[in-house]
């Protein structure tokens, strides 16, 4: 791989043990992707918080020693210096204000607290959501990141226009301390145009119709690149939030086209550039009543917890939420978690949303989700959800049975105790 | 390929691209299915945990892991990783399908890997073959199971 004097200097030590190690794991990855060259990135997203029982042990030799192992895959624990370059530490394992709630044991709470101490006076932003992208970073046309979470890879190439592959938790801790990302996949412009069209011939409008229209995607292209045509009704935030982490979880998505909506696209001939072979693929009431029904894995009717917020709830989901519980209490039986970035919880605490939905028997949480935590209310069987990326994975981690539907579906459901929604 | 019964041992040649780089021999696990690493795979005992996969319940530490690639969340890195800290990675990784998870994968697992193989390593390796592969030079010699196909 070619690399820059800088880079050299970097890889030689010139500036410090962890940038050496840093571009020693980047050369390493560089060269086993067959890129050319390294690329500048000034915006990263990555995991770095200590909050796992299995990051606890590591811990006790200090936080230089988790961040030189987990996060630059080097034996040698070498001083972590301040970032490099602005950074910003996604969904996290534990909710700091709700850790009780979550069942999470108080020497991991302290423990997650004491890194992001550590981390913070290194210039590591605690941004801990899933959804940079609403709390402050929002990357601009053409901006070279290095991103963690599928669902916001989707969203900043897809949305934004910036250019990101779906980094792991060593290139970012890399690429946080050198300022650089192997320069391959996403970050060349001509891996970016589409390689599917998928005909639309229904209307999609609601939220729960963008979360089925990506899962249906995601298995229909894989890790390749869709058009959508047929989309008659502009979208906004949330419901392409919601559709590109149904795409990027039935299949590995990380970028679409949507043209005269998404940057990249002012028409289809401009979604395809070069692309000449493209492959049709169709959606209409047949295919969104199936895959409806293949977001379904439960039987039991009788739901024990509702699970709001995936990828994190925007302000105005936490406003619909709060109109939907107003004055109304939830089954004893049922909890009813509700996730949103902690930003937009201080904003909803403000507004008086988060009073009304805890005033109803909810608790709102942040900084975390019950997939990555792997942390439930205790003895939940049955959940519900209106995140197609949820329904997908929980059951699986969680051994749960799973309902898939609207917000409203699973609001209904949270007051009777009984799943409301079709299916 | 009919087999010789007075030639038991048949051996394949392939040749590919090293990822990372080191030598490794030991016998094949093989699946078609792409593995999830967050979600995926117990990072304590290296077996992979998804439903409805090929390989669930089985175990990849230190065996030749040929599969096309990774799949799922941004976590796969970390979870291989964590079978290397725990001694429960596969020997050696040979795959067909390039990803960022899948090099960044490979790389932090410290395990002789290569791609772009031929001929196909689908068409010649099977669960049991030992395998022999050299990523520096970028060559797996497959050893066909007795009794094998």
């Amino acid at each position: 791989m070619r690399l820059s004097d800088d880079e050299k200097a970097m890889r030689d030590g010139a500036h410090g043990a962890a940038k050496a190690r840093a571009m020693d794991l980047l050369v390493r990855y560089g060269e086993a992707l067959g890129a050319e060259r390294l690329v500048e990135t000034n915006n990263v997203a990555g995991a770095f918080n200590a909050s796992t029982p299995s990051i606890a042990h590591l811990a006790e030799e200090g936080f230089d020693k988790v961040y030189s192992e987990l996060n630059l895959d080097s034996d040698e624990t070498v001083e972590i210096p301040h970032m490099a370059v602005p950074t910003c530490q996604l969904i996290t394992g534990i909710d700091n204000r709700n850790w009780q709630t979550q069942g999470v044991d108080e020497k991991l709470a302290e423990l997650q607290r004491r890194s992001e101490q550590y981390l913070g006076a290194r210039g590591v932003n605690m941004m801990a959501t899933c959804t940079p992208y609403q709390v402050g970073n929002v990357p601009v046309k053409g901006e070279h990141c290095a991103w963690m979470e599928s669902s916001a890879v989707i969203y900043c190439n897809s949305v934004l226009g910036a250019r990101t592959n779906v980094e792991g938790k060593e290139s970012t801790g890399a690429a946080a301390l050198t300022g650089r990302i192997p320069y391959w996949g996403y970050h060349l412009p001509e891996n970016r145009f589409a390689t599917h069209l998928v005909d639309i011939d229904i209307d999609i409008d609601e939220m729960a119709d963008w979360g089925v229209l990506g899962y249906f995607i995601g298995f229909a292209v894989g890790e390749d690149i869709p058009a959508l045509n047929g989309i008659r009704r502009q979208p906004n935030l949330v419901k392409l939030k919601h559709f590109g982490a149904a795409a990027a979880s039935s299949g590995g998505v990380e970028m679409y086209h949507i043209p005269g909506v998404t940057p990249e696209a002012a028409s289809m001939e401009q979604a395809f550039g070069p692309n000449r072979d493209k492959q049709v693929i169709r959606f209409g009431a047949k295919e969104r009543r199936e895959t409806y029904e293949r977001l379904q894995c439960a039987t039991e009717r009788k739901v024990d917890f509702i699970m709001l917020g995936c990828p994190h709830n925007s302000i105005e989901q936490m406003a619909l939420i709060a109109q939907l519980l107003e004055g109304r209490r939830i089954h004893p039986d049922v909890a009813l978690w509700v996730h949103t970035p902690h930003a937009i919880r201080q904003m909803a605490e403000r507004s008086g949303y988060n009073a009304i939905i805890e005033a109803a028997g909810g608790v709102v949480m942040s900084d975390t989700c019950p997939a990555i935590s792997r942390k439930l209310p205790p003895g939940v069987r049955v959940v519900a959800t209106d995140s197609a990326k949820q329904a997908h994975y929980l059951p699986a981690i969680a051994k749960v049975e799973g309902w898939f539907g609207s917000l409203a579906d699973c609001v209904e459901t949270a007051v009777s105790g009984e799943w409301q929604g079709a299916g | 390929m009919a087999d010789d019964a007075k030639a038991p041992v048949r051996k394949v040649t392939l040749t590919g691209r090293k990822v990372v780089g080191g030598k490794a021999a030991a016998e094949a696990l093989v699946t078609r299915d792409t593995i999830s690493g967050w979600g995926g795979i117990n990072e304590r005992d290296g077996s992979v945990i998804e439903r409805g996969h090929e390989l669930n319940g089985i175990s990849f530490a230190g065996k030749v892991l040929v599969f096309p690639g990774a799949k799922g969340s941004s976590g796969w890195s970390a979870y291989f990783h964590m079978t290397r800290l725990n001694g429960v990675a596969p020997a050696a990784m040979i795959f067909t399908r390039m990803t960022t998870k899948i090099a960044l994968g490979a790389v932090v697992t410290r395990v002789p890997a290569i791609t772009e193989c031929d001929p196909d390593p689908f068409a010649v390796i099977e669960t049991g073959d030992w395998v022999e592969v050299d990523a520096e030079s970028g060559t797996v010699v497959v050893t066909k199971r007795q009794g094998g196909t």
